[in-house]
């Protein structure tokens, strides 16, 4: 398990990251969300050793990092880079040999990796030759070189289409099968569901939520149901529904349907399901009713309010 | 995809028992041997190394082969100047191969040779009464020696004849230092601000430590510069064999070697600041700017010895100064001016300043590697961390 444990940096006079504390547990996905300017790439860097926290240290597996030991760390940068000129195989084999494996050893790990990755056509192509997405593949196959024990990166889905970015997901998720951590920071928030375990969320250099991702989704559903089939003014009326709010659905203006959205106040989940089904009740008797469910907010909307919300959770996980 | 337990056993990556933990210097290797392939593999580099080589053998070749029996190849009589104690030797009379003057006295004679009036002057020998000596400036012309093979003395003994040896020398060595060191900074400057605007550098920080990564790209671009200067050193010995030129060879080994060794550790310094300078910007264009100290640095040893080569105190000063003495020490050392010992003092002087230029140079670089966007102020590269 990697874990950062109160990583404060300061740029001159503004604080990047305050008191960050996570952690990436070993054979899982974490995404690493926040808006631009929240502190991600900072705190990656300092993970990587290539930038000096003013207080905090990185643990992996119970011990502080040590400058030596980030070096079996696979990096991304957030702005992607290799030599242009420089031949992709025989690149992806140098960086490999810069993480302790012989020539030999490299080279096949090169070869392996590009292929894996689609690219076995192109090893020979210098890298400004490759195409933007194929650049990406590369990027990946460079932070997965040197064979790294954790795998951290900085918006590695950016820029690929929807088959990259399945080919990409799965190289990872087998190499995460195997027991690395893996942080990542993406704005494709839709995505950082799909394939995250868990997700910590920063927002102006603080951390605001960490956790399981399902934990945390959960936690923000916060007895809330979905409902199609009645008016927004019956519901208002029912005793049990409260903050009722009709959810916008792209393109199905003038179709009929309305889905209406409320929440129920209840002290405990046994005691707000019973509310909703009262709720249920009372509608379908006075008509149809096409949808009726509890409301799983998408990581957007959480991300959202969580990021608007001043303090801190944390999720248990 | 499912949330699962916090701690999941930690199975070894495949690749963990061939992987080695690598020193720094190790690292440092890797990286140099990286920009060597490259280099190596430019076209542009080869081409413009053996241009380089291609003109230094043509500045010994072509010289010696145009040079030699010029006023015999012009069909004109040899000149000569007689010792009015000397009559015209019998030998001589053919007035379309030499041209007799009979001279005031002997000094007088010997004058006209050296005024180049005559070719060669026929003077009474001192020692052998009846006998002949012949005084010449470089060489005796060959007519003249066959005719009468008397014994030759010459005005000017120095193998370089009437060349004004220290600054062609100066002018040669300044040349090559300005050259070689300029190709081979330049290449680790813009290659390190590849690195910077490419990332690439992000990604290598994650695997190096920067000293290992400056100090590769310094000794692989000095590996580089040494193997082409001691090429060109090669390739001029070669030559000078070659044409037969011994006794300016014998002269030049020397000199040669003290400068390869100067250059070594010269280089060194310069590149360790061009790496540093490089560091502080971001973007291609800005570049030039950046190592402009450095530039002027190189040019330096050119210009300055070039104007001061034959002044003896200055030049004895400029042996000293690192970088100077890179050009200033062999060329006095050619003049035969420089004891084996001064070129000893000066080389412990550079070696310690290339020390300092050095830690310098990985004190910015270390500091400003990472910094991107607006150029870095040298002062601020050394008055903050990254």
């Amino acid at each position: 398990m990697l874990a950062v444990t109160g990583l404060t940096r300061s740029f001159g006079s503004r604080r990047a990251i305050d008191d960050v504390s996570f952690t990436v547990p070993s054979g899982q996905v974490t995404g690493f969300i926040g808006g631009n300017g929240a502190g991600k790439t900072t705190t990656m860097r300092i993970i990587l050793g290539v930038l000096v926290p003013d207080r905090g240290e990185v643990v992996f597996q119970g011990r502080p990092v040590a400058r030596e030991q980030s070096r079996d760390f696979g990096y991304m940068p957030e702005e992607r880079g290799l030599y242009p000129k420089m031949k992709l195989a025989e690149q992806i084999a140098y960086l490999a040999t810069l993480h302790g494996l012989s020539r030999a050893a490299a080279a096949a790990r090169a070869r392996q990796l590009l292929t894996g990755l689609g690219l076995g056509a192109r090893l020979d192509d210098t890298v400004e030759k490759l195409s933007l997405g194929n650049q990406q593949r590369a990027q990946v196959a460079a932070a997965l070189a040197g064979d790294p024990s954790v795998l951290v990166l900085d918006e590695p889905f950016s820029g690929l289409d929807p088959m990259a970015i399945d080919t990409v997901a799965a190289i990872l998720r087998d190499y995460v099968s195997r027991g690395a951590p893996l942080l990542f920071s993406s704005h494709q928030l839709d995505l950082v569901e799909r394939i995250c375990d868990r997700v910590v969320i920063i927002a102006a250099g603080k951390i605001r939520a960490t956790g399981s991702r399902d934990e945390l989704l959960r936690l923000h559903a916060s007895n809330r149901w979905e409902i199609d089939g009645v008016a927004p003014d019956w519901l208002a009326a029912q005793p049990q529904a409260d903050q009722v709010e009709t959810v916008e659905e792209p393109g199905q203006a003038g179709q009929g349907g309305r889905r209406l959205r409320f929440s129920v106040a209840a002290a405990d989940p046994a005691a707000a399901e019973q509310s909703a089904q009262a709720v249920l009740r009372a509608a379908l008797d006075v008509g149809a009713v096409r949808l009726f469910a509890p409301w799983r907010p998408s990581l957007v909307e959480v991300f959202r309010e969580v990021i608007v919300d001043e303090t801190p959770q944390e999720v248990s996980a | 995809m499912t949330s699962s337990q916090d701690v999941t056993p930690a199975r070894p990556t495949p690749a963990e028992g061939s992987r080695r933990q690598l020193g720094w210097l190790r690292l440092a290797w890797l990286v140099g041997r990286r920009e060597i392939t490259v280099q190596l593999r430019s076209r542009a580099f080869i081409v413009s190394a053996v241009i380089l080589l291609v003109v230094v053998a043509a500045a010994i070749v072509v010289p010696s082969l145009l040079g030699g029996d010029d006023d015999q190849a012009s069909g004109d009589p040899v000149k000569v100047a007689l010792d009015p104690q000397v009559s015209p030797p019998a030998a001589l009379s053919d007035p379309a191969l030499f041209e007799l003057t009979t001279a005031d006295s002997a000094d007088q004679a010997v004058q006209l040779v050296r005024d180049q009036t005559v070719d060669a002057a026929l003077v009474a020998s001192p020692n052998d009464p009846g006998g002949l000596g012949l005084v010449a400036l470089e060489e005796a012309p060959a007519a003249l020696t066959a005719a009468l093979q008397p014994p030759v003395a010459l005005l000017d003994q120095s193998p370089f004849g009437q060349m004004p040896v220290g600054y062609i020398m100066s002018l040669v060595f300044g040349l090559l230092f300005m050259m070689v060191a300029m190709v081979f900074g330049q290449t680790i400057a813009v290659n390190t601000v590849v690195e910077k605007q490419t990332r690439v550098v992000e990604i290598l920080l994650a695997a190096v430590p920067d000293r290992a990564l400056l100090g590769g790209k310094v000794l692989g671009n000095s590996i580089l510069a040494l193997g082409e200067t001691l090429l060109v050193g090669l390739v001029a010995l070669a030559c000078l064999q070659a044409t037969g030129q011994n006794q300016v060879l014998d002269l030049l080994v020397a000199p040669i070697a003290w400068y390869v060794v100067f250059f070594v550790i010269g280089f060194v310094f310069l590149a360790s600041l061009y790496a540093g300078l490089a560091s502080l910007v971001s973007r291609m264009e800005d570049v030039g700017n950046a190592v402009t100290p450095v530039t002027m640095l190189i040019m330096a040893p050119y210009m300055v010895v070039l104007i001061f080569n034959e002044n003896q105190d200055v030049m004895n000063v400029l042996s000293y100064i690192p970088i100077m003495s890179t050009v200033a020490m062999p060329v006095r050392q050619i003049l035969g001016q420089g004891q084996w010992w001064e070129a000893l003092v000066s080389l412990v002087i550079l070696t310690a300043a290339t020390l300092g230029a050095v830690l310098l140079g990985a004190r910015i670089y270390s500091r400003s590697i990472l910094h991107t966007g607006k150029g870095l102020k040298l002062v601020d590269a050394l008055r903050n961390r990254v």
